[in-house]
């Protein structure tokens, strides 16, 4: 595995509540309340959840916009969290952030060349003062924009442009991790294709790790290597991103996946959806024990007392990280309906070994053979053959065994 | 759950004929601003039936939405104008009728919901007020009794508590119990049509299902014909029957969901499709469709579509392709129609 170059170690972030002429502090919205993992070097980490679930504070912290109430960011196994301003600016070029709106994280009165051009004044030492307008046309051309139009203003361009603006600063200082909040969100499907292209390019060529923070699901499947899942303020899945989506054994996980829309009319009425009852419940004031469990169908007397830790946990072909005391793998996410065949045994079993055959002879409806192995090789994401499409709800399987 | 039936009183003003409720027939819209006209829509038609879940599927600046301004009649009018066209509910005709009689038609005869919520309901009023306001103005119902018609249809839509929270204010519910109170004001007069304007763009994936599925289980009680508004593919595989693809102000293509998803007809649709993320193409290169929407004020000669398009030829660049019947019960607005559904 490459090395790790960005690494969040249990990091907190409380907003303080105010109240009355004092101003006292009455409280705490939680926003991110012990949050850890690596990032590897050119590997794209999703990250996903709800508004609310603290996935852009997660953002603002790695990137330092925000200080951590506690815990620390390492980069390249330096901490980050308690350097000097110096060293903050150093250290920064290696970090940079592509924001959601493309229509206010850039000046309307600087030219695209003076926005782009901004991080190379700030650290001269990256390109000499002369070859600033050049390297600012070569990062025009990069993002697939035209180079002459260095000098328009960003309300001269569409929104998809501007992201690639946006993108382009990012990628001006040559950093090794781009932190991406929502990038693509504010943007049309068919333009949301073309930037989501550009990304992947970018990342083959300059060999970036990214962070994607989105809460659209199956772009953040197409996009990463590994998923995490927020729930208010804590990661309550991370895993690699086949091990997540076909395999989630944290009900929020489930319920989450369940409820997006399949662009297959075909799988109408066949879709099993988990829809949860009620919203997301204040981070001012999360529930105590598992903080899902306040609209967990699967929720015991032990998930109100006793918080969950995010650990390796079964999920039916090995293990990854999930905080639920009752993690089991669930089939949320299908192509094909499959709710009258017989569930397979790899649910009930926890070898490893049936990963090798996973995603093997399968194709699309017609090759739905009513037999037992075919039900979750349609899930693998091993063979690129395989789904024609990301996110497919059927029968789990606990129901077709009853 | 029944208890909504009884906020309704029976029989609509118009009836149908022949099952169709609504029937846009070439219908132009058009924004005249400083800059010049746009042609926001660019002839329009398609028709309603009782019971049946129309969507129009398009992005931003396809106008979609403003299809839907115009049939409810409320667009800002100038800047807009209808130059040509007709809007017919149950045979007649929205736009010749006197504004008296068109406003007593919304409501209870068409209704629609917006996308934001929080916009869209009045701040300084408690919510119960506002959907009661409802039976106030169109049943003549006194304050109690429209109060107690607004608790029940709050019950309707699901929000807990609902007479404990009739008195509430918009800003104390969160973004899905107010769609929820969006939803209870457009059906509290029993319309035949509801028009959904991106209902479920604002919210979260978990509240957006529970939306949908709200929405779906009222057409289903009621025999609503909805218009369902959206970019979504995936809301739109849920819940249509039939789908009208909107580009650049023109319908490019309409056919039935199953149609439509297994064979698009129109590059345009086609392309959407091929946007979306897939399972099979992870780590591959999304086939997007290339360039920008055209500009409204300026849009191209010829098929809309052609600068943008992988199959564009000479003729689609001169001649305007005209929405035909490709296959049975199917629409397209190209010239290589058959050659794009057996692709």
């Amino acid at each position: 595995m490459p090395e790790v170059v960005l690494s969040a170690n249990n990091l907190v972030k409380h907003y303080p509540i105010k109240k009355g002429v004092l101003r006292r502090t009455v409280g705490h919205v939680k926003a991110v309340d012990g949050v850890s993992f690596d990032l590897h070097k050119g590997e794209t980490l999703g990250i996903v959840g709800e508004s609310g679930c603290g996935k852009s504070t997660l953002g603002r912290l790695l990137m330092r916009l925000e200080e951590p109430t506690a815990g620390t960011v390492q980069f390249e196994g330096q901490d980050w969290s308690g350097a000097s301003a110096r060293e903050t600016r150093r250290l920064r070029r290696n970090i940079q952030i592509v924001f959601q709106d493309p229509y206010t994280s850039l000046n309307p009165r600087m030219t695209v060349g003076d926005i782009i051009g901004e991080p190379l004044e700030i650290h001269p030492d990256v390109v000499p003062k002369g070859g600033r307008r050049q390297r600012v046309q070569e990062l025009l051309d990069l993002v697939g924009l035209n180079p002459e139009h260095i000098n328009r203003y960003p309300h001269q361009f569409s929104g998809g442009q501007r992201q690639r603006i946006g993108i382009a600063r990012g990628i001006a200082l040559n950093p090794k991790v781009l932190i991406c909040d929502e990038p693509v969100s504010a943007l049309d499907v068919s333009v949301q294709a073309q930037v989501v292209n550009l990304m992947e390019k970018l990342q083959d060529e300059l060999g970036l790790a990214y962070v994607f923070i989105a809460h659209d699901l199956s772009v953040v499947r197409h996009i990463s290597d590994r998923v995490g899942v927020m729930y208010l303020g804590r990661m309550a899945e991370l895993g690699e991103e086949d091990e997540v989506y076909s395999r989630p054994t944290h009900p929020y996980t489930q319920a989450l996946l369940s409820a997006v829309p399949v662009p297959d009319p075909t799988l109408r009425g066949k879709r099993e959806q988990i829809v949860l009852v009620g919203d997301v419940p204040s981070p001012a004031n999360p529930p105590s024990g598992c903080r899902f469990h306040t609209r967990c169908w699967k929720a015991q007397d032990v998930c109100s007392q006793e918080e969950p830790q995010l650990e390796m946990r079964q999920d039916g072909a090995g293990g990854h990280l999930s905080a639920c005391h009752f993690a089991e793998p669930r089939l949320v996410v299908e192509t094909v309906d499959v709710s009258d065949l017989v569930p397979d045994e790899r649910f009930v079993s926890s070898s490893t070994d049936d990963l090798d055959d996973v995603g093997s002879g399968l194709g699309h409806d017609d090759s739905l053979a009513p037999d037992d192995r075919s039900t979750v090789e349609r899930s693998s994401v091993s063979d690129p053959q395989a789904p024609a499409d990301t996110s497919r709800v059927v029968q789990d399987t606990d129901d077709q065994q009853r | 759950m029944s208890t909504a039936t009884d906020t309704t009183t029976s029989g609509h003003t118009y009836t149908p004929k022949d099952g169709v409720l609504l029937e846009v027939d070439d219908l132009f819209v058009e924004f005249h601003t400083r800059d010049g006209v746009a042609t926001a829509i660019n002839g329009v038609s398609f028709e309603l039936r009782q019971g049946e879940s129309l969507a129009i599927l398009g992005e931003s600046g396809s106008g979609k939405s403003v299809t839907a301004q115009a049939i409810m009649g409320i667009l800002d009018m100038p800047p807009a104008v209808i130059p040509q066209g007709h809007i017919r509910y149950c045979g007649e005709d929205l736009l010749t009728m006197p504004e008296e009689q068109r406003r007593k038609t919304r409501g209870p005869e068409i209704s629609m919901i917006f996308q934001d919520a929080l916009s869209s309901l009045n701040p300084v009023f408690p919510v119960g007020w506002q959907i009661a306001e409802m039976f106030r103005v169109h049943r003549g119902m006194n304050k109690s009794d429209a109060l107690e018609q607004a608790v029940r249809l709050m019950e309707r839509v699901q929000i807990p508590a609902a007479r404990d929270r009739v008195k509430a204010y918009p800003h104390q519910f969160s973004g899905g119990m107010r769609q929820r109170i969006m939803i209870a004001m457009a059906i509290a007069l029993d319309p035949a049509v509801l028009i959904a304007d991106e209902p479920t763009t604002a919210l979260d994936v978990t509240v957006q299902a529970q939306i949908m599925a709200l929405l779906e289980e009222l057409q289903e009680e009621r025999q609503m014909g909805l218009i369902l508004i959206t970019h979504d593919l995936g809301v739109v595989a849920d819940v249509a029957d039939r789908i009208a693809v909107m580009y650049s102000g023109r319908l490019v293509e309409k056919a039935e969901v199953l149609d439509l998803y297994a064979s698009p007809g129109h590059p345009y649709t086609r392309g959407l499709l091929e946007s979306i993320p897939r399972l099979d193409q992870k780590g591959q290169t999304l086939a997007a469709i290339g360039g920008l929407p055209p500009n409204l004020m300026n849009i191209p000669p010829g098929c809309p579509f052609n600068p943008r398009c992988r199959m564009a030829q000479d003729i689609c660049r001169t001649d305007r392709p005209a929405l035909r019947e490709v296959a049975p019960g199917r629409l397209s607005a190209c010239h290589f129609a058959e050659e794009v559904i057996d692709a």
